[in-house]
């Protein structure tokens, strides 16, 4: 039998090297003054900040669950960089930078991990969706959205575009493969944007694929490129483009973006059970902040006073996020019918009667059966 | 009233749906200053072994749970002063009272344990309406009369025990609601069966008379209790894994062990000299690196020897890579990291791989997947300061070799009896696929290799 995978090394677009070098990408100019990557930077190092103070706070009952993005930042605030306020976003469940990005504060992500509501923001206010649970079926949601889009006809140099994010286990997903089609063939603004960790939960990336992720696309017929998911200018230029490629009614782009899950993939994982620690070792090496870092010290876009101002903003923002979680409210116990249906619904008001006169049945019952 | 700023942090279900834990160790003491988010011990979970952070700041007053012990969620494992003594703790929902009333303190549930310290104990219910004085008739709500718990338990409460024991009384024509149950929760146990089945009477059911009824069957023996003489060691953790994997190896593979004893008189010299090799400057080179060597160049030449036996499929799997395992003694008991695919290590390489192996084993940092996949192993049984053993395969393996104590011995050398550095190699193998021939032939081969390691070093690669 002959290897169907021996095609040439694929091509990795990168604009920052992980010594902190700029280099240039024909395809893919970008522009980037001192200000514009010093705020890069310092949302790095924030919404990783945010993440750790989460997973810290589940190791303390806080929260049920938390899905870290360690090692991610690059590649989701390079994208939600690129996004704009009309564009819409449908996120999986470890988008946290996105989310930062599109202007959703950390508590209101942390209620969902919390338990107390089962969503946390509003959509249409941020352009950035609920998250989801179920893999890849986003990757179908948003396709359908940018098809509305395009009826809509807000396309065109200012219109909207719309993206889907999703790992790398998703694509052995048929939603995602579905999506992959109908955008294809309706030629929607849609991104598919696949943050590649290399690991879903515990199968290794050679275990879901034998082509490398971004060449899925060109059998369904649209573009896909592999960017350096750990370097924020690449990942925001490529996909600014591939936005803006959408936008223009020029159909999708498969963003492969190339990067590494340096934590569990959920706080219910102990990845040293099945990943040998020299892999973690070698993707340490090629950290998205520390690269940017380097950069920016290379080049003495900023000084120790700078770095020193993110880090304490950081730790405030910590300390912030601890008291804001811990505060949440809990919900009623009779809310659990409001979100059922959009509109009354008989056997809803039913069943929702029957649980307060349950709850009022109780000795110590308060006055609407709370406690 | 809570009058200190003493708080109590509960083992909280790291885990979705878990409901115990082991305390491996603590890095905090009583005493210890700790900050939020420090880590104060490692638990191991049924999905995970991993650290918890303080979620105080301030001094350690107490710890509830000693390393070792296995801990349910909810409970209370360290108390941290977090010096706001005196202070009415206003918006602090932890803020429970160490003293003794746990029962009725009403704090609010932390997510991930729910309701943890209630689950023995029911809610009351509000009598219905036409029992209670007949206040209220109109409202009352159509569901049946929820009965008295207690009442109900005696009239009709069904004897709790397993199915293989409900077998066991019906075989012996015991009746279940007799008998004494003597199991947790009110469990009947099979022993209680027995008892019951044996005994005189049912009607004894006061004090456990039977001691006193035992016929003196043994009369001068003094019953000596040696039981206080006796520590009961819970096995769990890594004793645990090891017995289970020594007893599948022992009882699956049939054991051979050849010993051969080997002048290294020359390969000592050989490993000074590689000390004050460049390459190996900043790596510690010890013995060990050239009996790994060797028995890597052995298993080049005798690829048979690094196998396994598929006893499903009936096939024997040649491996073509080398996963060297090298069996280490730890705080935490044995474990067996391996290195993977030692076979394409240059010797430098190789040094540097084997001992940061054994310091990750020794730091008890080695992780699950570093335990996977070996091959071959090693175990240096010379630190222990003996010449040789029988070793047990490591589960999945076709061979194992033990290297033994390096002494100075008399030695026939040359047609002299001389001084001579010696050692023992035992090499036990899997013999339902090597046989007799091949595991001489590898154990002769790096005999020779360590006898003589400059004359045979072409071969080291």
């Amino acid at each position: 039998m002959s290897d169907t995978t021996a095609h040439d090394e694929p091509e990795l677009v990168q604009l920052l090297t992980p010594d902190g070098e700029l280099v240039t990408h024909p395809d893919y100019p970008l522009e980037v003054d001192a200000d514009q990557a010093r705020s890069l930077y310092r949302d790095l190092v924030l919404v990783r900040r945010v993440d750790t103070e989460a997973v810290a706070l589940q190791r303390q009952g806080e929260l049920g669950l938390w899905a870290s993005l360690l090692g991610q930042e690059a590649a989701q605030i390079g994208s939600g960089r690129a996004l704009r306020d009309g564009d819409m976003a449908f996120p999986s469940y470890r988008e946290h930078g996105v989310a930062w990005c599109r202007g959703i504060a950390p508590r209101e992500l942390l209620g969902m991990f919390r338990g107390v509501t089962n969503g946390g923001w509003d959509p249409d206010e941020h352009g950035f969706q609920l998250y989801t649970i179920v893999i890849g079926s986003q990757a179908l949601h948003a396709t359908g959205y940018a098809m509305g889009v395009q009826r809509d006809g807000a396309l065109g140099d200012d219109g909207e575009a719309v993206i889907a994010y999703f790992g790398d286990g998703a694509t052995s997903q048929g939603d995602t493969n579905e999506a992959f089609n109908y955008a294809a063939v309706n030629n929607a603004p849609v991104v598919f944007f696949c943050q590649n960790n290399q690991w879903a939960i515990s199968e290794p990336l050679d275990r879901q694929s034998r082509v490398p992720i971004y060449k899925r696309a060109s059998g369904f017929g649209f573009p896909g490129v592999r960017v350096d998911g750990n370097d924020v200018l690449a990942t925001l230029a490529v996909t600014r483009a591939a936005l803006q490629n959408a936008r223009e009614g020029n159909g999708p782009t498969l963003i492969e973006a190339f990067t590494y899950r340096m934590g569990a993939h959920t706080t219910n994982d102990d990845p040293t059970r099945y990943r040998a620690s020299a892999e973690l070792e070698e993707w340490k090496r090629k950290d998205p902040i520390l690269r940017l870092r380097t950069y920016l010290e290379k080049q003495g876009l900023a000084d120790e006073a700078f770095f020193a101002g993110v880090d304490e903003e950081a730790d405030r923002i910590g300390e912030q996020v601890r008291a804001e979680c811990r505060a949440l409210p809990d919900p009623g116990p009779l809310e659990i019918f409001d979100e059922v249906y959009a509109e009354p619904n008989v056997h809803i008001d039913r069943q929702r009667a029957d649980f307060a006169d349950y709850l009022a049945s109780f000795e110590d019952a308060g006055a609407e059966g709370g406690r | 009233m809570a009058h200190s700023g003493i708080q109590e942090f509960r083992l909280p279900d790291v885990g979705e749906g878990l409901v115990d834990a082991e305390i491996l160790q603590w890095y905090v003491g009583p005493g210890d200053r700790v900050e939020v988010n420090q880590m104060i011990c490692e638990i191991e979970t049924a999905k995970a072994a991993v650290e918890l952070p303080s979620p105080y700041a301030g001094t350690v007053h107490e710890l509830l749970a000693e390393a070792g012990a296995t801990v349910e969620v909810g409970s209370p494992i360290i108390r941290v002063d977090d010096g706001s003594g005196g202070g009415e703790a206003a918006g602090s929902a932890e803020s429970a009272s160490p003293s003794g009333d746990a029962g009725e303190e009403k704090e609010k549930p932390l997510v991930g344990y729910g309701e943890k310290a209630a689950s023995t104990k029911r809610r009351p219910r509000r009598r219905p309406a036409a029992a209670a004085n007949g206040s209220g008739p109109a409202t009352a709500v159509e569901e049946p009369p929820a009965p008295e718990p207690a009442r109900e338990k005696e009239a009709v409460a069904p004897v709790l025990t397993k199915p293989p024991v409900r077998k066991l009384a019906k075989d012996l024509g015991v009746d279940l609601r007799t008998v004494e149950p003597t199991g947790e929760g009110g469990l009947v146990t099979r022993e209680d069966v027995r008892r019951a089945a044996e005994g005189p009477a049912p009607a004894a059911s006061g004090a456990p008379a039977a001691p006193a009824e035992a016929p003196a069957a043994a009369p001068a023996a003094p019953a000596v209790d040696r039981s206080a003489l006796e520590e009961r060691i819970p096995v769990k953790g890594v004793r645990k894994r090891t017995a289970a994997a020594m007893v599948d190896s022992a009882f699956t593979a049939p054991h051979v062990t050849e010993f051969l004893q080997v002048d290294v008189t020359r390969m000592m010299k050989a490993v000074r000299r590689l000390r004050e090799r460049p390459e190996f400057a900043d790596t510690k080179v010890s013995p060990l690196l050239l009996v790994a060597r060797a028995l890597l160049t052995a298993v080049r030449r005798h690829p048979e020897v690094n196998a396994s036996w598929d006893e499903q499929a009936q096939e024997i799997v040649l491996k073509k890579y080398v996963n060297l395992g090298i069996a280490a003694a730890t705080e935490r008991g044995l474990v067996v990291p391996n290195v993977k695919d030692a076979h394409a290590k240059p010797l430098p390489e190789l040094a540097r791989d084997l001992q940061a192996l054994t310091e990750t084993a020794r730091a008890g940092r080695t992780s699950p997947a570093d335990m996977t996949g070996g091959t071959i192993t090693i175990t240096n049984v010379g630190v222990f300061g003996v010449d040789a053993g029988t070793p047990i395969l490591n589960p999945g393996e076709a061979a194992i070799l033990a290297f033994g104590q390096i002494r100075d011995m008399p030695w026939a050398h040359k047609g002299k009896l001389k001084l001579r550095k010696v050692t023992t190699l035992s090499l036990s193998f899997d013999h339902r696929l090597v046989d007799g021939e091949l595991g001489s032939k590898v154990l002769r081969d790096i005999g020779a290799m360590l006898e003589d390691p400059e004359g045979v070093a072409l071969a080291w690669g």
